[in-house]
């Protein structure tokens, strides 16, 4: 009897922190977010329970279109995130020899020691028109100007790429790792070529990682404030820069609370449809056999 | 006509020397075991012949064509590795569909040899099966049949009982001897298991460093070792040093260290004078009296109890006996601490010169 319940006494005071964090620091500030979007303004201290915040959304285009692009452009960063991604985790969990894996590992872990809002400033000396970059291509004789290479898409790609392509490296290197390379030597042996080796081992073996990978990178690229907004400038149409226009600069927290629960259900959305096209389920992902 | 024969394989990684000039030819239909200490390179002459390495010198030929210039997935070569590397990701049908399918074969015709190879290897019915739901020997049947399906001209086995437990390796070396027979098809076995090697072969090459000590039936490699290493590698056996004192025919008669002196059977060239190492096999040694035998006399150390292979140790001038002749029967009654006398006849036990001591 004691010995049980001492263990359910070290269960519940190791769950604590845990519980505490999700339901104080998510959860209920969710809840918060999520009464205070269907509040509707209708004066000074006067207010309805409705969907109007929501309507109010809709019938502003700016509004969903921004939301559009912050989703489309995410899938982009993620898809080419993914692309650059596999190659390096093949070399650093299947080529490397064991010394240097450690070393290349960190390698891909040092950008974080700098802060986020360091690394746009960098980006930003590199491609300004009085930039690195720039002064290079003119120094080159290939450009007779100086060249802006700030403040448009392709840009924030890239900047958002290089942001979240360890978030996709990282579960790609441990999924890879994990991989006996005598799959790869029975796929050869029983006559397949590279391409149907890669197809039909490699890629549905590693699919764990690769679905975990893109549900990260999707999230934190759509949920990304600073690099778009110093990246892309007034116009890079961010979704999160319309939420904290909303809550700062227009005071309005009820928009800006439904804005964040449409962002949280579109994205959910996007990264259920990804499920779904891929055939994949998340339990098979965070729980592999 | 041979289905695979290798003719003077070298393989060198920086200094060492993996696989060191080695020939030898299989026949078709037959069970070839190579048998050898691990490290000793039978696992990179196994990958040579697969095509994962490229021999530095030397020809590997199949059905008489040299395959050197062949890709590994073009070989009709298959392999059973030594943890299956069955593809956890797809069904039982779909693994062994895999190779069908790389060559393009039709739909129906799939189906149907995945159906048949799975009933002849006793597991009809399992395809929708995912790999975790089997167990072990069900594995080892399912990565043979995933080979076999694709009628290769040599099936390669890289130990594949190692990670099975003791009771169904057993009867997994039965089985595999019966599949090998079931499909007719030419197996090269490597293993570090003796008796893996004995039970299932028809021909056995002792590898050792790089190199064949010896190719032969495992009667042969049991009964008349070319080698001391092939006959201490081979079954159980006593291992003593002494000095050669004289020759007559093909006998030795050998000073053991720290023993008498005995008569044994030359098992190569001797010289007179020179070091020999002399082998002798537990079942060929007796506590009961044998006319003309050699001696050794001891104490009783212990007495091992294992059903058919109960063993008597007996102390002779501090190294170990194993008898295994009349323990089982109790023809010789003896206890902890007597004093006995071990009797072998000098053609029971085998000499082989030794590199001098020291």
């Amino acid at each position: 009897m004691k010995s049980s319940d001492a263990s359910r006494l070290t269960l519940i005071l190791l769950f604590a922190p845990f519980a505490l964090w999700i339901i104080l620091l998510i959860i209920l500030p969710q809840i918060g977010v999520g009464w205070l979007s269907l509040r509707e303004k209708l004066g000074p201290r006067e207010y309805a329970f409705g969907f109007g915040n929501y309507l109010d959304f809709f019938r502003e285009p700016i509004y969903w279109n921004t939301l559009l692009r912050t989703a489309w452009i995410s899938v982009l960063v993620t898809i080419l995130a993914l692309l650059i991604g596999f190659p390096v985790a093949w070399y650093i969990a299947k080529i490397a020899r064991q010394r240097s894996r450690a070393a290349l590992f960190l390698m891909c872990l040092i950008p974080l020691w700098v802060s986020d809002l360091v690394r746009a400033f960098g980006w930003i000396l590199l491609l300004r028109e009085t930039g690195i970059v720039s002064g290079m291509l003119q120094w080159a004789g290939l450009s007779s100007g100086p060249v802006e290479l700030l403040y448009n898409d392709i840009t924030v790609v890239i900047g958002m790429v290089y942001t979240v392509v360890l978030f996709m490296i990282v579960p790609l290197v441990s999924t890879l790792d994990g991989m006996d390379n005598a799959l790869l030597e029975a796929g050869y042996n029983l006559g397949g070529s590279r391409m149907t080796v890669f197809r039909r081992i490699v890629i549905p073996y590693a699919m764990p990682g690769i679905v975990a990978g893109c549900i990260i990178t999707f999230m934190l690229a759509a949920g990304s404030y600073l690099t778009p907004i110093l990246l892309g400038g007034k116009n890079s149409m961010w979704f999160t820069e319309q939420i904290y226009e909303q809550f700062v600069t227009r005071y309005n927290w009820e928009s800006g609370a439904t804005f964040g629960v449409l962002l949280l259900v579109f994205t959910s959305a996007v990264v259920w449809l990804g499920l779904r096209l891929t055939g994949q389920n998340l339990a098979s992902t965070v729980a592999k056999e | 006509m041979h289905d695979l024969e290798c003719v003077n394989l070298t393989r060198i990684f920086g200094r060492h020397i993996a696989v060191n000039d080695v020939s030898f030819t299989v026949p078709r239909g037959s069970f070839f075991s190579i048998l050898g200490p691990s490290g000793c390179g039978k696992t990179t002459l196994m990958r040579m012949i697969a095509g994962f390495e490229t021999p530095d010198s030397g020809d590997i030929r199949i059905k008489g064509k040299s395959v050197l210039e062949v890709a590994p997935n073009r070989r009709s070569v298959k392999m059973v590795f030594q943890h299956l590397a069955l593809f956890p990701m797809m069904t039982v049908g779909e693994n062994i569909a895999y190779g069908l399918k790389c060559r393009g074969e039709n739909r129906s015709d799939i189906t149907r040899k995945v159906a048949d190879v799975l009933a002849r290897i006793g597991l009809p019915g399992v395809q929708d099966k995912q790999i975790s739901q089997l167990s072990g020997g069900q594995k080892q049947r399912i990565a043979i049949a995933r080979c076999m399906v694709l009628e290769p001209d040599v099936l390669l086995l890289d130990e594949p009982l190692g990670a099975l437990d003791l009771k169904l390796r057993e009867q997994m070396k039965i089985e595999l001897k019966l599949l090998q027979h079931q499909f007719n098809t030419t197996f090269l076995y490597i293993t570090h298991d003796q008796s893996e090697a004995l039970v299932m072969s028809d021909n056995v090459a002792v590898m050792n460093a790089g190199r064949f000590e010896q190719i032969g039936t495992p009667k042969e490699l049991y009964n008349q070792p070319g080698s001391g290493f092939v006959a201490g590698f081979v079954g159980d056996t006593n291992r003593w040093l002494g000095r050669v004192t004289g020759l007559s025919g093909d006998e030795a008669r050998i000073a053991l260290d720290a023993g008498p002196e005995i008569i044994a059977r030359a098992g190569g060239a001797l010289v007179a004078g020179a070091r020999a190492e002399i082998f002798f096999r537990p079942e060929t040694v007796s506590l009961t009296p044998i006319e003309g035998a050699n001696q050794l006399s001891g104490v009783v150390d212990s007495l091992l109890f294992n059903g058919a292979n109960s063993r008597i140790l007996l102390r002779s001038s501090d190294r170990l006996i194993e008898i295994a002749q009349g323990v089982m029967d109790a023809t010789t009654p003896v206890a902890r601490g007597d004093s006995a006398i071990a009797w072998f006849r000098p053609a029971h036990a085998l000499a082989f010169a030794a590199p001098e001591a020291g």
